[in-house]
């Protein structure tokens, strides 16, 4: 654990696309930072390149995507896909919002960590993210 | 299981009935409830607080006979896809008894985006009917005569440029602006503090909502220009003295904008219209709406000098909480969804959208919406809600909540004036900033068990069955973008060019953009190169957000 202390955990929470509801993004944006993380929230209607350019430059561990547009499986692949086409492969990629179950194991299988649908309590997504990000500090990245 | 009833010898500050159980006796917004109502929590003064219905204030309702004279409009919220599939949803809706219609745009037209620029990849008809051009308002319509039927259109920061399209297509069927009946919802003050899709920066797009109320006055006096909408504000988390508050005072700014613009308040005032949400705390909301009439009737009298008593009466559309919709178990949220509509209907509404069952997981199916207008139907005609006017008036507890309702949204009044009015409040996020601590505090409460959602946090279940959902073909985006490239083949190339120009230099003046709106769009102009022309002079919007 004395590697996960060394450095707070840095989470981007991301609003990808046009949609406007940002009343889970905030929510879970203020619980993690009420946890102790250091908590970026990118604002609205952002694009995947803007969202994977300040995963990188705010060093992240952790992203938190929230989306309740419909259109996760235009955006989640491609800020996936931008990630790791600048070699970052190594941050924990979560989604959230109102994503059906029959689209949640192909978004596993492209490498998001987790999906978060209605319903979920805060602390379950504090504690993922948690322990997520420790596995990656403990990893020395 | 639940916690068990169990005694509990007092609560702070009051005394308690020795056989209360252990739990929080609030509304769903924090509001403390008393463990008893009697005669002296009414009001004193019957006759200038309550009244009778169809009389100032209105707190009983806005007509004297209410639903005996007239039912609510049942106005199911419809619109996916391209507008061939929405035009056959709307068909539907009007064959299974539906009286109004309502159009659910998708994200790139909310937010004045066509359907083949870069940003609108993977939305186009996800959460809404895609418009683009006149072309697609016209399929939107087709076959639905406009001089019969009133038509809602949910649509803010590009609201003149749709209420141009459908102008034109009434022109078409021969149906001249007068004729023509609805609601465009156009307030954008609440886009700014809840529902986040806009074009401009506050300003420029006040002047856009002023110029609709003026051009419709003038022109379109069965239309309503704006729906001064609570329903986004309290999905965003707001508490229902908020959601009252927030809108009231959006529509106190309007009416202030329209009065120096030099109209004369009992011209437009009548035309203004309210959308609130329907939430699950029954008699929470039902107080809020008598609230409201009476706020307004107030206000537009005793500030502004309204003399007609049309312009004083508050007329609102509700729709059922979408957010009290759960994932889990959803036939639950049938009940959910009746019992929201009959808070509504007791509260008077004018007219109604009940909300699918299959909602927090997707758009509904057909077999949703029908369960949904069914709810409407059987409060109609099964249930003797509408028998007499505001069942409810007199009870003191209804009363006592409606009175302490209006001192709330009184105080947030003030609050906003200290700041500097409405435009001032959000530009220093102070409605966003209360927003989003009443939603975190609701947050807490359900992740700490202090309130219990059915199926969420108590009474869950494992294994549960998969309910169908409505999948949108992503095939439908090129289909629209095919329509939009053969709308742009098929124009006049200069006579656009010609139109975008004079919309800009209107844009640039004080004039009303309105004729110029519709002349554009009549040269079958898109939606977004009308957007990005006003744009050019007006700028874009970007907030910055407080959690």
């Amino acid at each position: 654990m004395e590697a996960a202390t060394a450095r707070k955990i840095r989470v981007v929470v991301a609003k990808p696309g046009l949609d406007g509801h940002d009343r889970g993004a905030k929510i879970i944006a203020r619980a993690l930072r009420d946890a102790g993380m250091e908590v970026i929230y990118t604002g609205l209607h952002q694009t995947p390149e803007q969202i994977a350019e300040t995963v990188i430059q705010e060093d992240a561990d952790a992203v938190g995507l929230s989306i309740l547009s419909g259109a996760h499986m235009t955006l989640v692949p491609r800020v996936v896909e931008l990630l790791k086409e600048q070699g970052v492969d190594d941050v924990l990629v979560t989604v959230g919002g109102t994503i059906p179950a029959e689209d949640i194991p192909e978004l596993k299988q492209l490498g998001v960590a987790a999906v978060f649908t209605p319903g979920a309590g805060t602390d379950e997504i504090v504690d993922f993210i948690r322990e997520g990000a420790a596995e990656r500090h403990e990893r020395g990245s | 299981m639940a916690s068990q009833p169990r005694a509990k010898p007092e609560v702070e500050g009051r005394e308690v009935a020795p056989h209360e159980r252990e739990a929080e006796f609030s509304t769903m917004s924090g509001h403390p409830i008393e463990p008893l109502y009697e005669p002296g929590d009414a009001p004193s003064d019957h006759e200038a607080d309550i009244g009778r219905p169809g009389e100032y204030p209105f707190t009983r309702g806005p007509y004297e006979s209410m639903y005996r004279g007239r039912l609510w409009t049942m106005r199911q919220f419809a619109g996916f896809g391209t507008v061939e599939e929405t035009n056959e949803r709307f068909h539907y809706l009007l064959d299974h008894g539906q009286t109004g219609l309502s159009t659910a745009f998708d994200m790139p037209t909310l937010m004045g985006y066509d359907s083949d620029h870069a940003r609108s990849l993977g939305e186009v008809g996800r959460e809404g009917v895609a418009v683009d051009s006149l072309d697609d308002m016209e399929g939107l319509f087709e076959g639905i005569p406009l001089a019969g039927v009133s038509t809602s259109m949910t649509i803010n920061a590009p609201a003149a440029i749709l209420l141009a399209f459908y102008v034109l297509v009434g022109e078409k069927q021969g149906v001249p602006p007068e004729k023509l009946g609805g609601t465009i919802q156009t307030d954008i003050l609440k886009e700014y503090i809840a529902q986040k899709e806009w074009c401009f920066p506050i300003e420029p797009a006040m002047r856009l909502v002023t110029d609709m109320i003026e051009w419709c006055t003038e022109n379109m006096p069965r239309w309503h220009p704006v729906s001064i909408s609570g329903y986004h504000i309290r999905e965003a988390g707001s508490t229902a003295q908020q959601e009252l508050a927030f809108t009231l005072k959006d529509g106190l700014t309007y009416v202030e904008r329209a009065l120096e613009r030099g109209l004369d308040i009992d011209d437009f005032a009548s035309r203004l219209s309210f959308f609130f949400n329907a939430h699950i705390d029954f008699f929470e909301e039902i107080a809020k709406y008598r609230a409201a009439r009476r706020i307004w009737a107030r206000e537009m009298r005793e500030t502004y000098g309204a003399k007609r008593e049309e312009s004083m009466r508050l007329r609102f559309h509700a729709q059922t909480a979408g957010v009290s919709l759960t994932a889990q178990q959803p036939l639950n949220n049938v009940v959910r969804t009746s019992l929201e509509a009959l808070a509504a209907v007791l509260g008077g509404t004018q007219s109604l959208h009940t909300n699918s069952f299959d909602e927090a997981l997707a758009l509904p199916t057909e077999e949703a919406v029908r369960v949904a207008l069914r709810t409407q139907q059987i409060i109609a005609f099964e249930s003797g809600a509408p028998n007499t006017p505001d069942p409810l008036g007199g009870s003191w507890f209804v009363e006592k909540l409606t009175d302490e309702m209006e001192a709330a949204a009184y105080d947030y009044f003030a609050r906003i004036d200290e700041l500097g009015g409405m435009v001032e409040a959000i530009r220093r996020n102070f409605p966003q900033r209360e927003i989003a601590e009443a939603a975190f505090a609701y947050q807490r409460e359900l992740d700490e068990r202090k309130r219990i959602v059915v199926g969420v946090n108590d009474f869950t279940q494992r294994d549960e069955v998969a309910t169908p959902i409505l999948r949108i073909d992503p095939a439908l985006e090129r289909k629209q973008v095919e329509r939009l490239r053969a709308t742009r083949a098929g124009r006049d190339a200069t006579a656009v060019e010609a139109a975008l120009a004079e919309l800009k230099r209107a844009a640039a003046t004080e004039a009303n953009l309105m004729p110029p709106i519709l002349d554009a769009a009549r040269a079958r102009a898109t939606e977004g190169e009308m957007i990005a022309a006003m744009q050019e002079v007006f700028g874009t919007y970007t907030e910055s957000p407080v959690f």
